[in-house]
């Protein structure tokens, strides 16, 4: 009986959402399961995208765009010597409720030191809950950077930081510096349920959370308190679907109305489609091909520009990009600041590869190994159809290429260790900051381990990008990375294959969507016609 | 009886334990790891991996971690998952459901056109119809399922839009679920047009995944009714008079259905099989792309867990299928 | 030697028709096997002889040419009969190749599960006591993980490549050579033939291999006809799943994989690997069936 009673009261409450859900419920055909809900401990698009509707940070990335401005935080001051950044925290922001917890309290200090302590402070009673692992946090120097954070007041922090550090504030825009409810926290922890933190989303948000089916679809409704004033949409659902072309027909057959990835494939018929809109924007990524020069015989400056020169770019854009690429001739995408247009990239020319192999000694050609990683990445979609053609185009110059690949982990790891001679692998910027892609080839990262797969170390290169990251003033930074990308042309450490073009295709009645340069997919400002 | 089953399920065990043994081992052998695997193009410095293989015990010995396994798996704790942390059972038994609902559809579909055509075939033997169904039953036999699914896609969902494309239902429909299997929670919603839209998502994979099946039943039927209608008993019938649907129907069929009882059982560890490339077709969420992920993800607890669940179902309905086997036959019994 | 006196019994010459005669009217009684048995020699020929047949190398690119449909459809080339790929390979050079290789993965997996079988096989019905119960156990392991699943796993260890997906596809195969030759073994070892082999002073060995294997390799025969088709089919479902050979060979599977996002827009590329994927395996189990009837005594009564 009691059974039957709970099930009516489920078919009740579903006709009631049904009916809502004819309103305006925006579904968006995501690629994949998330593997929890907590922003702090993801590294995954996919998790952080599921995860992101429902939170805030201090600060924000304006929506399009990389440009930083207020969220959580209203304002901030920052100390003449940058040490020092004191953030003045909104009012009235409220959190949202769930069955089982329904906040006290508004937003206030305590819920942004709960959130940075729990990644920083082993002794946080959060610390070690789901893995403990906190990727991001780690990786964007935060435990070194961090001295101290303080609650001046219930609505003002200030974070002390060990030096100045010009992309700081664009990295509290990032996923992993998402706030929490400390209260809720409290409230799990006291349950003896502190994993439900992770589990179960409750933020600030503009949509809150109501259930995951994993594998098959998230929802989230609007929530109507939200501080920035309440979404246009009542309701918000991810449906997974892992398929990229059945993502398509779904998008097509109106089952969703924004779909995230489509395949490069499918983009002419996307195009043609006259209920849909087909936004893009250029990614900020590159795939690139780097060379080891610490093996013969890419040790050669010669050969390195040789591949250069025999390496046909253009059909690797046309079979492999499909149109959803741009060639790249440096290491950073032409929209962040400081990219050097006046590079010139070498042409495809196999007479003037043969030329330089000649002249390093090597016109019989030589054996190599090039690697291809097993994965699909908006900068390389399909590494395995690149590795193909420049097998082929090496084979021209008596070069035998052997395609080598190994599961993710293990192919990054052994790159890193430096056991390639030739491969590929790319970059996505985190928060649009022309260091966060030069580092890549510092000698800091050429040791065996560090992501400079080219194991590359040049004195004048890293000179400067030291120096750039001291500096405060943009246009003396621009001038000094600008004379990096013509070093790094003329040394030729690695090929820039190409920079994604991120297509999203929306149908005609969404408007307010913006394609994310991070990589994100953002739905407060959606709107449903 | 009871000594048999108790016997039966008492050899299980060993079994039992050496698959949990072989799997804990040959993962262990995969290269890459959880951890590893996690972490996008940045990688993880040598100290942190360290600790959290140390957190997730993976720098003691083997035969530590797998004695604390065995131990784990006493208790019914199977593990919980390195990238999602929740617990292996859970996600099983919440997954499972649309595995179950899949395979049960996709052998219905199996048994109820392959026992008639079988039975079919064998009563016009040689003729033009025994033919055609025993050629597209051996076509059936030969195919290579996921293009098979591929090319169902392609012509019913895209060309013609008849069926989605994926997923188990309109995402329009939303209930809890009450019982994992999408037909019964759809009806039970109440909502018009769910039920439908459940059953629309379930045509293609249904037959993707009973095509070979379908193929296996028909084939055996055929042949054990070939069999059985050539014994004296049947011809006995028939000269006795009695009607050739009531000498098929009746006599020969029940005893004809005895080894394709026995087929449709072993069909169990196919299906499974064969769930893995349908599900990884159409994004259904089930077990087999759960499966697969896991590998992806170097999800050890849940490879482990799940290759351990999946074979314990095979093994149960094996020994189920022996039963029937007894039951269905009086001359064997399992007394000793 | 006694015991070989012994086996062949005196009236082998009488038999009117020889078993291989008798075998071989049967087989080619059964027109569907006979069809079957033309494609698969086609097939075999065409495998042979691919370096002469194909039109074009493998691997050979075209750029100007990527995914041009077959000669007959609009916007088809006449230079590439089934089309290109998409990065302007040859299609029918492709699958031509390829048939080469599903070929010799179906063959070398038959050939490794049926040499390794028949040794455990025979070992299992000759060595009750420890040695039967550890290999009939492990081979009642292998059988309860479904056999894709088993494969997925292995090659996820041993790495995916053509070598390896053949390891993997052999020990998914082992339980049922294993448990066939160990049932007839067991069967053939009391009769009268084997007790007398052994009373000739026969070592084990030689009575394994030489007085009981011949006389079970029949159900072996069909078994391997079988074994050959289904590898072909895991093969490529392994090529699909990106656990298979590896690129750029022109693996059937394979290609249908990394063609699959041109379902729509470039469908052949899609089809064709799988046609040519059916045809073989239906051609392999047409023989097989053949060979079934033609050494199963009950058919052949009816």
């Amino acid at each position: 009986m009691k059974t039957f009673a709970r099930l009516l009261a489920a078919t009740m409450l579903v006709t009631g959402l049904a009916s809502a859900a004819e309103a305006k419920t925006l579904v968006y055909c995501s690629e994949g399961s998330p593997e929890n809900f907590n922003p702090q401990i993801n590294t995954t698009g996919t998790s952080l995208d599921a995860a992101r509707p429902a939170f805030n940070q201090l600060v924000q990335f304006e929506p399009g765009t990389t440009n930083v401005v207020p969220a959580l935080a209203e304002k901030w001051d920052i100390s003449p010597d940058g040490t020092e950044i004191t953030f003045h925290l909104r009012k009235g922001v409220k959190f949202h409720s769930t069955k089982t917890f329904t906040p006290t309290r508004d937003f206030n200090a305590d819920d942004v030191i709960f959130s940075f302590e729990r990644q920083w402070k082993a002794d946080n009673p959060y610390h070690k809950v789901s893995g403990g692992a906190y990727d991001y946090f780690n990786d964007m120097g935060m435990p070194d950077l961090l001295k101290s954070i303080d609650k001046v007041d219930d609505y003002t922090v200030k974070f002390t930081l060990t030096r100045p550090e010009a992309p700081f504030l664009a990295n509290l825009a990032m996923d992993f510096a998402t706030i929490f409810s400390a209260e809720f926290a409290d409230a799990m922890l006291k349950a003896g349920t502190p994993e439900q933190l992770d589990q179960v989303p409750v933020g600030t948000g503009p949509f809150s959370f109501v259930a995951y089916q994993k594998d098959s679809v998230i929802r989230f409704k609007a929530f109507p308190d939200y501080w920035d004033g309440a979404p246009k949409l009542d309701g918000l659902v991810f449906a997974i679907t892992k398929d990229p072309t059945a993502r398509w027909s779904k998008l097509q057959k109106g089952e969703c109305q924004i779909m995230a990835y489509p395949n490069p494939s499918d983009l002419d018929a996307i195009g043609k489609d006259p209920n849909v809109n087909l936004l893009q924007q250029a990614g900020l990524n590159i795939g690139y091909l780097a060379f080891n020069v610490e093996k013969k015989p890419f040790d050669d400056k010669r050969v390195r520009l040789a591949m250069a020169h025999a390496i046909d770019k253009d059909t690797i854009l046309k079979d492999v990009y499909l149109g959803a690429g741009q060639s790249a001739k440096n290491l950073i995408p032409p929209t962040i600041w400081s990219y050097n247009d006046k590079v010139v990239d070498y042409e495809y020319d196999p007479e003037k590869a043969k030329a330089l192999l000649k002249e390093a000694g090597l016109e019989g050609g030589f054996e190599t190994d090039l690697w291809w990683m097993p994965v699909q990445r908006p900068y390389n979609p399909n590494a395995k159809r690149v590795a193909e053609i420049i097998q082929a185009d090496l084979a021209k110059l008596n070069i035998k290429a052997n395609l080598v690949s190994y599961e993710w982990g293990e192919y990054r790891k052994r790159m890193q260790a430096g056991e390639h001679k030739m491969g590929q692998l790319g970059w996505t910027g985190d928060n649009g900051d022309p260091d966060n892609f030069f580092f890549l080839l510092s000698c800091e990262a050429a040791r065996p381990g560090g992501q400079n797969l080219s194991k590359w170390c040049n004195k004048e290169f890293d000179d400067r990008l030291n120096k750039a990251k001291s500096l405060f003033d943009k246009a003396e930074r621009t001038k000094l990375y600008e004379e990096m990308q013509v070093i790094q042309h003329d040394d030729y450490p690695m090929m820039p294959i190409a920079h994604s073009i991120v297509f999203e295709p929306t149908r005609k009645e969404v408007s307010g969507y913006k394609v994310s340069p991070l990589g994100r997919h953002e739905f407060t400002n959606v709107e449903l016609k | 009886m009871l000594g048999f089953i108790v016997r039966r399920v008492l050899l299980v065990i060993p079994t039992f334990i050496a698959i949990a043994f072989l799997t804990f081992v040959a993962i262990r052998l995969v290269p890459g790891d959880p951890i590893e695997v996690r972490t996008g193009e940045r990688g993880i410095s040598p100290e942190r991996l360290a600790q959290f293989r140390h957190e997730l015990g993976l720098d003691q010995p083997v035969w530590k971690q797998f004695l604390d396994y065995l131990w784990q798996l006493a208790h019914g704790n199977f593990g919980t998952s390195t990238s999602t942390h929740a617990p292996v059972l859970t996600e099983f038994l919440t997954l499972f459901p649309a595995t179950l609902e899949l395979a049960i559809c996709a052998m219905l579909f199996a048994t109820i056109l392959g026992i008639p055509a079988g039975v079919i075939a064998a009563t016009r033997r040689g003729s033009f119809v025994d033919y055609t169904l025993m050629g597209a039953a051996l076509t059936g036999f030969s195919m290579p399922i996921f293009w098979w699914g591929l090319l169902l896609v392609l012509f019913f969902s895209v060309n013609l839009g008849w069926t989605p494309v994926s997923g188990r239902i309109d995402l329009l429909y939303y209930f809890e679920p009450v019982t994992g299997f999408m037909l019964i929670d759809s009806w039970l919603s109440g909502e018009e047009g769910a039920f439908s839209s459940a059953v629309s998502h379930l045509i293609l994979p249904t037959i993707v995944l009973g095509t070979i099946p379908l193929a296996t039943i028909a084939r055996m039927t055929r042949s054990a009714m070939l069999e059985i209608l050539g014994e004296d008993y049947v011809r006995t019938a028939r000269a006795k008079g009695l009607s050739p649907f009531r000498v098929v129907g009746l006599h020969a069929l029940r005893n004809a259905l005895i080894p394709v009882v026995t087929v449709i059982g072993l069909q169990v560890g196919a299906l499974m099989a064969g769930a893995v490339l349908t599900e990884y077709i159409f994004s259904w969420p089930g077990i087999g792309s759960w499966l697969i992920e896991s590998i992806n993800r170097r999800d050890y607890p849940v490879l482990q867990g799940g290759i351990l669940l999946v074979s314990g179902i095979v093994i149960l309905i094996n020994i189920l299928v022996d039963l029937l086997y007894g039951v269905l036959n009086p001359r064997i019994r399992h007394a000793r | 030697m006694p015991a070989d006196r012994v086996v062949s019994p005196l009236p082998v010459a009488k038999a009117p028709p020889g078993p291989f005669v008798a075998f071989f009217r049967d087989f080619s009684e059964n027109r569907a096997a006979l069809v079957g048995l033309i494609l698969l020699s086609l097939l075999v020929f065409v495998a042979v002889f691919a370096n002469f047949i194909a039109p074009y190398s493998p691997y050979e690119q075209f750029r100007e040419f990527t995914r041009i449909p077959p000669a007959w459809v609009e916007g088809g080339n006449s230079a590439f009969l089934l089309g290109t790929d998409e990065i302007g390979r040859d299609m029918l050079s492709r699958l031509i190749f390829g048939a080469r290789l599903s070929l010799f993965i179906g063959l070398s997996v038959v050939v490794a599960s049926m040499a390794v079988g028949i040794v455990l096989g025979l070992i299992a019905a000759f060595a009750p006591g420890w040695p039967s119960i550890v290999i009939m156990r492990a081979m009642d392991v292998i059988l309860s993980v479904p056999s894709l699943l088993l494969a997925i796993v292995i090659v996820a260890i041993i790495g995916p490549s053509l070598t390896n997906t053949i390891i993997a596809i052999t020990v998914v195969y082992l339980p049922y050579y294993v448990r066939l030759v160990r049932a007839s073994a067991m069967q053939e070892k009391t009769r009268d033939y084997v007790t007398a082999a052994r009373v000739g002073g026969a070592g084990t060995l030689r009575i394994m291999f030489k007085t009981v294997l011949p006389n079970c390799m029949a159900p072996i025969i069909v078994q391997a006809a079988l074994t050959i088709s289904n590898a072909i089919l895991e093969a490529a479902a392994l090529g699909f799943l990106g656990l298979g050979a590896q690129p750029p060979s022109p693996e059937w599977g394979a290609m249908l994989a990394s063609a699959r996002e041109f379902l729509q827009s470039a469908p052949w590329i899609v089809t064709t690997p799988g046609v040519a994927i059916l045809i073989t395996v239906l051609s392999i189990n047409l023989v097989g069936d053949g060979l079934r009837d033609a050494l199963d005594p009950k058919m052949r009564r009816s």
